[in-house]
């Protein structure tokens, strides 16, 4: 019986007879491997930075905005609506069950001071719900109270850009830092939270209770007034749900007639990037299908040439045959030399497609995951195309009749 | 007991509708350690006979013992073992692998007998030198004169040290000078390690040096004449 070595050993000192064709033998299986790896450590990447942006805005958001919906949007602007109430958000926390938690805002971009050093963010005022909604522990310290909501108190919750750029290594709990020259009391450090979907940081933030913000450093043109709610539903399936009973709610609340305009738009958040996943899942699907049709091909590909590669080398079959090679030898050894062609193929082509991928990531923006598992199963895949394919044309050699070989010109 | 047993073998070659007997009715027996040469002329079932002996086909009808087995009726991996463990084939294309060298080809038929590199190695390294051609290991078949590629084709036949070596026109593509040199080869390997030899051949110079002579014709055996010590 012949043993795997010699049959390797066969195997490759029949390729090496002819190295260029071998080469494009492999071809197809190269490049359906490389799309392969490119493929899933772009989508994996891609799909990664999805599943962070979703998790970091929050999940099972929906916003509340005022204004009308105009296609792709809302209508805001100059003369925006002064539409919204944070009693609304209480409203919509309250009467609508498939909402779990609402968080009214108002805010606006100012300078904050400490000491000497002055940074100018976003200071959004908002409730304690606001956190729970994104997921955004406090890291030190702690989130204002509603009894703090209540009586308006002067404390600020900070995001860790803005400590970086106010206090660097001193220690901001307890500190006092001015906005609209009126001073705070730093209470809490929130936890770092990274980049929003649409690229800002997200840590470069001061919160402030909302009636804080709304009287003592911003002020309302209409009272009680805020500029958007953010709304948790109680679970993804919930969303569409809780968007109607949002929408029929505020509806009701701002006496709005059956042909009349709304003046507010329920947006929801999550969806957009799911849409954003979806045609991610797209793009794979379709990259998929053309590393599917690659191998394919390649594997026809080696089929082709092992057919030929038979028939040219009937003789030497014969001869096999004629001093002790049984159908099960022959059969092993064209089968070895094409899973050994499809692999070394497969091998090549992982290594091509790892560096697209990096290629690709690093002109992209885009993070590319290599999973070592997927590398795996690429290159044992493309042994099973080797196998596959090279079946028959294997089987054919094994069949001949060792007269009829060695009599073959 | 002889080492061949041959009785009542017939070979039928099916062409398309019509029936080609190649062998009718053939009675053979050949003892360990003859040297007796099969002549005919073209066409009257020297191969196909020498295909039967050699396990590279079955016959249509009758018996055939080897070596005190029946191989009539084995299957073709059964057939491809006896021919490893039992017999050894000289061509008259030399038929070496052309890519590999001298010693691989040797080798050969021990990597399909399981025999590990390193033994396989000496076994064939030892042939080689039998046939006087230790020195020509690592040359390509392409390198080596016709004499000495047939050779090395003897000393592939005998590596697996078979009962029988089996030669079908082994001198046919060579000159009067090489195939007297191979003749020399085959006697000595007869003599000296007892081999049992069959070879074919149309050439009467090449029948002149066996101890016995198989004439056929048409498919059956017409004569069989045995050379005594004497006429030596
Ligand atoms: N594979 C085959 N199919 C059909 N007829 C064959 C085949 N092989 C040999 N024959 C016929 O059998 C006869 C004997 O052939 P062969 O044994 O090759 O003769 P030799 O070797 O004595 O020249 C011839 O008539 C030949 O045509
Ligand atoms: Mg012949």
């Amino acid at each position: 019986m012949l043993n795997p070595l010699d049959g390797g050993k066969i195997a490759i000192g029949a390729l090496r007879v002819n190295v260029l064709r071998s080469l494009l033998t492999m071809l197809g299986i190269m490049i359906g491997v490389g799309a392969v790896i490119v493929m899933v450590a772009i989508g994996a990447g891609a799909r990664d930075m999805i599943g962070v942006q979703i998790r970091s805005i929050g999940s099972n958001l929906i916003l509340v905005i005022p204004g009308a919906t105009v296609t792709g949007g809302a209508r805001l602007g100059s003369g925006s609506v002064h539409t919204l109430k944070s009693t609304d958000a209480e409203a919509i926390a309250k009467e609508c069950p498939a909402v779990k938690l609402t968080a009214p805002i108002w805010g606006d971009v100012n300078q904050v001071v400490y000491g000497n050093r002055n940074w100018r963010t976003r200071i959004t005022g908002t409730t304690e719900d606001n956190f729970l909604i994104r997921e955004w522990p406090i890291r030190r310290g702690r989130m204002f109270t509603p009894e703090e909501q209540k009586r308006a108190a002067k404390v600020a919750v900070l995001g860790l850009t803005v400590v970086e750029n106010l206090f660097g290594d001193t220690d901001p709990l307890g500190k006092m830092i001015r906005m609209k020259s009126v001073p705070f009391t730093v209470v809490g450090v929130l936890d770092r939270k990274g980049q929003s979907p649409r690229g800002d940081d997200q840590d470069d933030a001061v919160f402030v209770p909302l009636k804080t913000s709304q009287y003592r450093l911003f002020g309302t043109p209409f009272p009680d007034e805020i500029q958007a709610i953010m709304v948790q539903a109680k679970d993804v399936s919930l969303i569409p749900d809780a968007q109607k009973q949002i929408d029929e709610l505020l509806t009701r609340r701002h006496k709005i007639g059956r042909h009349q305009e709304k003046d507010f738009t329920v947006r929801n958040l999550t969806e957009i990037l799911e849409t954003a996943q979806k045609s991610l899942n797209i793009m794979t699907t379709l990259l998929g299908a053309i590393a599917a049709i690659s191998l394919l091909v390649g594997g026809i590909g080696i089929m082709n040439i092992m057919l030929v590669s038979v028939t040219e080398r009937t003789r030497e079959i014969g001869i096999r045959m004629a001093v002790g090679a049984r159908s099960g030898d022959i059969l092993s050894q064209f089968l070895i030399e094409g899973v050994v062609l499809s692999i070394t193929g497969g091998l090549i082509g992982t290594a091509l497609g790892i560096l697209a991928a990096f290629a690709f990531a690093r002109t992209s923006g885009w993070p590319a995951l290599i999973d070592p598992g997927t590398v795996l199963i690429a290159i044992l895949f493309s042994a099973a195309v080797g196998v596959f394919f090279g079946f028959y044309p294997a089987f054919k050699a094994s069949r001949l009749h060792p007269i009829e070989a060695l009599r073959h010109e | 007991m002889p080492l061949i047993e041959m009785q009542g073998l017939t070979k039928i070659y099916r062409a398309g509708a019509i029936d080609v007997p190649a062998l009718e009715q053939i009675d053979l027996s050949i003892e360990s350690g003859e040297f007796l040469s099969i002549m005919g002329p073209s066409g009257s079932g020297k191969s196909t006979l020498m295909n039967i002996l050699g396990c590279l086909d079955v016959p249509t009808a009758g018996t055939y013992y080897l070596a005190g087995d029946d191989v009539s009726q084995l299957d073709r991996d059964q057939r491809a073992e006896v021919r490893n463990k039992k017999i050894g084939f000289v061509f008259q294309g030399f038929n070496l692998l052309p890519r590999i060298n001298a010693v691989k080809n040797v080798e050969l038929p021990l990597i399909y007998g399981g025999v590990k590199t390193v033994p396989r190695r000496e076994a064939a390294m030892a042939a080689l030198s039998l046939v006087g051609l230790s020195d020509r290991g690592d040359h390509l078949p392409s390198q080596l004169s016709g004499g000495q590629q047939q050779r090395v084709a003897i000393a592939r036949a005998l590596v697996n040290d078979p009962e029988i070596i089996l030669a079908d026109e082994p001198t046919g593509n060579l000159d009067t000078r090489t195939s007297n040199e191979i003749m020399m080869v085959f006697r000595r390997l007869n003599r000296d390690r007892s081999i049992t030899f069959v070879l074919v051949t149309h050439d009467p110079e090449v029948g002149d040096v066996t101890d016995r002579r198989i004439l056929i014709r048409d498919g059956r055996i017409e004569g069989d004449e045995r050379r005594t010590g004497d006429e030596y």
